[in-house]
C-alpha cells in the first residue's frame, strides 16, 4: 500500500473525497478549455465563410440588358456590298450610337417617363464592351448588317451595383457619369424586364478587363495559367520528391552528410515563400532567360517550394510501413530495390498522395513568389495560344488575380475579388476532398 | 525429455550445411557476438537457446546476411554455407537469402492475396515458367506448411486476414516456396497460441526432412521437442553445442545447467 492511499479515509464509496473531487474538476476544467477552443474555431470558420459568400456571391450575378438593336446598314456598310474589310473599318465608336439608341427607343416604347431626353443618355446604363460585344458579332457574321438583332448586352458596373445594393442615391451624386434619373430609369426598366440580373458564366470562364470594366472581368484566363503551374508541380516536383525521399528514407547510409540533407530539407520547408519567388526571379528569368510572367516559371518556382512538403510527407509515409515488410521481402530473396518498389511503395502510396495533393493545394494558393516573376500584375486578358503557349505565354494565376482585383479603385472589383475567392476555395477543397477519399480507398492494414 | 520428442525421422544428419568459425559481431560500441564457433548440419533442426540478450537472434540474422540491413552492424570472421564463405566479396546477400530463407517472430505476410505472398519468392527469383507452374509451388508450398486445406478455397482472399498460427504457418509456406537450403525461424512460435504453436512445431519437425532448420527460440519445452542439436548462448558467448538430449540431460557447463534449470535468465 501506498502512502497516500493508506492517508484517505476509509469511508463510503459513495462520498467522494478531497482528492478524487479536485481530480475530477481538473478534469472537467480541461474539457471545458478544449471545447471552448473548438467553439472558437468554429465560429471563427462560420465568420469568415459567411463573410466571403456574402461579399463575393454577388460576383457570379451580372446584370443585362436585352434590346432589339437594329444594325443600320448606312452607318455599319456604307457601300453596302458586304465587303468584310469595310466593315472592320467601323471601329466601335460607330457601335455606340446604335446600341444608345436602341435603349432609348425601347424606353419610348415603354411608355416610361424619364427626363433623359437624348439617346446619348444611355451612354451610364452600358458597358463599355458592349460596342465591341456588336462589333465582334457583326464582323462574324455580316449578314446581320440590316436586320433588327435582339442582344443580351453587359449593363454597366454602376446599373450592376445599384442592382446589388452597392451604388446608391447617396453615391451616386458623387459620381459624374450616372445621376439619380439614371437609376429612376432602371428600376423601370428592369420592372419592364429589359434589364434582368442572371447567372455570371463569363466571370469563371472570361478574361481579366481593364480597370474601368468591371462588369467585364473574370477568372477564366488566370484559372488556365493556375492550371498549367500545377501541371508543372505535379509533373517535377511528384517525381524528384518521392525519388529523393525512397533513396533518403531506404537507401541511403546514416551519416552526417544525410544528417545535413535531412535538416536542410526540414528548413527549406520553413523558408518563406518570396525567397522562392527572388530566387527564381534570379534564376529562371534573368540567368536562364525563361519568359517574364510564365506559368512555367511560375511553376519550377513553386515546385520548389512544394519539394519539402512531398519529400516530408512521402518520407513518413516510408517510415511509417512496418519494418516487418521489409523483412518479409528480404528474407525471401527480395533485392533492397523490390522490397521497395513490390511492397513499401504500394503500402506508402496513400500517404504519399495525400502530401502530394497537400502540396499542390499550398501551391495553388501562394501569390507572394508570383509578385517577383511577374505573374501578379499582368493582367490576363487573352486565353493562351495552344498547350505550350499554356506554359510560355504571360499569364496571371487565381491568387494573383484575386491579389490584382482587390488593388483596383472600382469597388465592383472589391465584389470580384471575393468572388474569386469562393472559385479558388472550391478549388481547394475538392483538392482536399479528394485526398482524403485517396487515403480512404487505399488505405491496407498490416 | 526423450518421451516429448515429435517423430523419428530417418534422415542423413551427417553433412555440414553451415559452418561459423570465430564469428565476432560488433553493434556499434557493443560486441553482441563473441568468437562463435559452430557447425551446423543438414536435415537437422539446431535450436538456439539463451536469455534474452544473448545474442542468439543476432547470430541467427549472420546466416543469412540480414544484419547487412543494420548500418552500424559489423560481422567477422567466417560463415561457410556448403563450405562457400558467405561473406565473401563475391557473395550477393539476395543470392545467398534465396538459399537461406527466413521466417520472423511476428507473422509478416504481405498485404496481398496468400496466393501472391506464395508466389512472390519464385515470381522474383523466375522459379515458375508459367500459371501452371506457379499454381502448383503455391499448392506444393501450402501443402509443405500444412495449411493447404484451409486455404485452398480461398486463395485470393488477403494473407493478413488469417488467424496468427495460420499467418505464421503461411509465412513458413512462403519462406519454402523459394526452395531454401536452410531455413531459419527467429521465435516462430512466441505470437502464438499453444494449439498453433504445436502445428506449427509439427511442421518444423517435418520440413527437417528436406532442410536444415535453425530455430531460436526461448521455450525450453519447444527446443527440447523440435531439435536434434541445441546450443546455448550466454551474454554473446556460445557456451555449449550438442545433442539436445545431452543439453537438456547432462549439459557439462555450469551456466547451460542454471539456465536450463531455473536459475538464470
Amino acid at each position: 500500500m501506498t502512502e497516500t492511499s493508506m492517508n484517505t479515509p476509509s469511508g463510503s464509496l459513495f462520498a467522494q473525497d478531497e482528492r478524487t473531487k479536485k481530480r475530477n474538476a481538473a478534469e472537467k476544467r480541461f474539457r471545458m478549455f478544449g471545447l471552448a477552443a473548438i467553439a472558437t474555431g468554429l465560429l471563427f470558420l462560420v465568420i469568415l465563410l459567411t463573410s466571403i459568400l456574402s461579399s463575393g456571391l454577388g460576383a457570379f450575378q451580372q446584370t443585362f440588358i436585352n434590346v432589339p438593336v437594329y444594325l443600320d446598314e448606312a452607318k455599319l456598310d456604307k457601300n453596302g456590298n458586304r465587303d468584310i474589310e469595310d466593315i472592320k473599318k467601323v471601329s466601335t465608336f460607330g457601335y455606340n450610337p446604335l446600341i444608345q439608341q436602341a435603349i432609348f427607343d425601347s424606353v419610348t416604347e415603354q411608355g416610361i417617363e424619364t427626363p433623359l431626353a437624348k439617346a446619348k443618355d444611355m451612354k451610364a446604363l452600358l458597358s463599355a464592351s458592349a460596342a465591341a460585344q456588336l462589333r465582334d458579332d457583326v464582323i462574324a457574321n455580316p449578314d446581320l448588317i440590316g436586320q433588327t438583332v435582339t442582344f443580351r448586352i453587359l449593363a454597366s458596373a454602376d446599373v450592376d451595383g445599384y442592382l446589388k445594393g452597392r451604388v446608391t442615391r447617396e453615391s451616386v451624386a458623387r459620381d459624374k457619369n450616372t445621376d439619380a434619373a439614371h437609376l429612376d430609369l432602371v428600376d423601370e426598366l428592369r420592372d419592364a424586364g429589359v434589364i434582368k440580373k442572371s447567372f455570371n458564366w463569363a466571370f469563371i470562364t472570361g478574361a481579366d478587363a481593364s480597370e474601368s470594366r468591371p462588369e467585364q472581368a473574370g477568372m477564366g484566363v488566370s484559372m488556365v495559367g493556375s492550371f498549367f503551374m500545377m501541371l508543372v508541380v505535379l509533373f517535377l516536383a511528384l517525381p524528384i520528391g518521392v525519388a529523393a525521399s525512397i533513396y533518403l528514407e531506404e537507401f541511403a547510409p546514416q551519416n552526417k552528410w544525410t544528417d545535413l540533407i535531412e535538416v536542410n530539407i526540414s528548413n527549406l520547408a520553413a523558408v518563406p515563400s518570396i525567397v522562392f519567388g527572388i530566387l527564381g526571379l534570379a534564376v529562371f528569368i534573368q540567368f536562364a532567360h525563361l519568359p517574364q510572367s510564365a506559368p512555367i516559371v511560375g511553376g519550377l518556382v513553386l515546385t520548389l517550394m512544394t519539394l519539402p512538403t512531398i519529400i516530408i510527407s512521402t518520407r513518413a509515409s516510408l517510415k511509417a510501413v512496418p519494418p516487418s515488410i521489409r523483412d518479409a521481402a528480404l528474407g525471401i530473396g527480395a533485392s533492397k530495390m523490390q522490397s521497395v518498389f513490390h511492397h513499401v511503395l504500394p503500402l506508402a502510396m496513400p500517404g504519399i498522395l495525400t502530401g502530394t495533393i497537400i502540396g499542390l493545394a499550398q501551391a495553388l494558393g501562394e501569390t507572394a513568389p508570383l509578385l517577383l516573376i511577374g505573374m501578379v500584375g499582368y493582367i490576363a486578358t487573352d486565353m493562351p495560344d495552344g498547350f505550350f503557349g499554356g506554359f510560355l505565354d504571360p499569364n496571371s494565376a487565381m491568387p494573383a488575380q484575386i491579389y490584382e482585383w482587390a488593388k483596383r479603385a472600382d469597388p465592383a472589383y472589391y465584389e470580384r475579388a471575393w468572388g474569386g475567392i469562393i472559385i479558388l476555395l472550391v478549388f481547394l477543397l475538392t483538392m482536399n476532398i479528394i485526398a482524403v477519399i485517396l487515403r480512404r480507398r487505399f488505405e491496407r492494414r498490416w | 525429455m526423450n518421451d516429448m520428442r515429435l517423430t523419428r525421422r530417418d534422415v542423413d544428419m551427417n553433412d555440414i550445411k553451415i559452418s561459423a568459425k570465430g564469428v565476432q559481431v560488433h553493434y556499434g560500441d557493443t560486441h553482441a557476438i563473441k568468437d562463435v564457433n559452430v557447425d551446423i548440419r543438414d536435415k537437422t533442426v539446431t535450436a538456439f537457446i539463451g536469455p534474452s540478450g544473448c545474442g542468439k537472434s543476432t547470430f541467427l540474422r549472420c546466416l543469412n546476411r540480414m544484419n547487412d540491413t543494420i548500418d552500424i552492424c559489423r560481422v567477422t570472421g567466417e560463415i561457410a554455407l556448403d563450405g562457400e564463405d558467405i561473406y565473401d566479396k563475391r557473395v550477393d546477400p539476395v543470392q545467398l537469402r534465396a538459399k537461406v530463407g527466413m521466417v520472423f517472430q511476428k507473422p509478416n505476410p504481405f498485404p496481398k492475396s496468400i496466393y501472391d505472398n506464395i508466389a512472390y519468392g519464385p515470381r522474383i527469383h523466375g522459379l515458375a515458367k508459367n500459371k501452371a507452374d506457379l499454381d502448383d509451388i503455391v499448392e506444393k508450398s501450402l501443402r509443405r506448411g500444412a495449411i493447404w486445406n484451409e486455404v485452398k478455397d480461398r486463395l485470393h482472399s488477403p494473407g493478413t486476414g488469417l488467424s496468427g498460427g495460420q499467418q505464421q504457418r503461411l509465412c513458413i509456406a512462403r519462406a519454402i516456396a523459394t526452395e531454401p537450403e536452410v531455413l531459419l525461424m527467429d521465435e516462430p512460435c512466441s505470437a502464438l497460441d499453444p494449439i498453433a504453436t504445436l502445428q506449427v512445431e509439427e511442421l518444423i519437425d517435418e520440413l527437417r526432412e528436406n532442410f536444415s532448420v535453425v530455430i531460436v527460440t526461448h521455450s525450453m519445452q519447444q527446443a527440447a521437442r523440435v531439435s536434434q542439436k541445441t546450443a546455448f548462448f550466454h551474454l554473446g558467448n556460445l557456451v555449449e553445442y550438442g545433442d539436445t538430449e545431452q543439453i537438456f540431460t547432462n549439459p557439462k557447463d555450469e551456466r547451460t545447467e542454471s539456465y536450463i534449470t531455473g536459475r538464470i535468465g
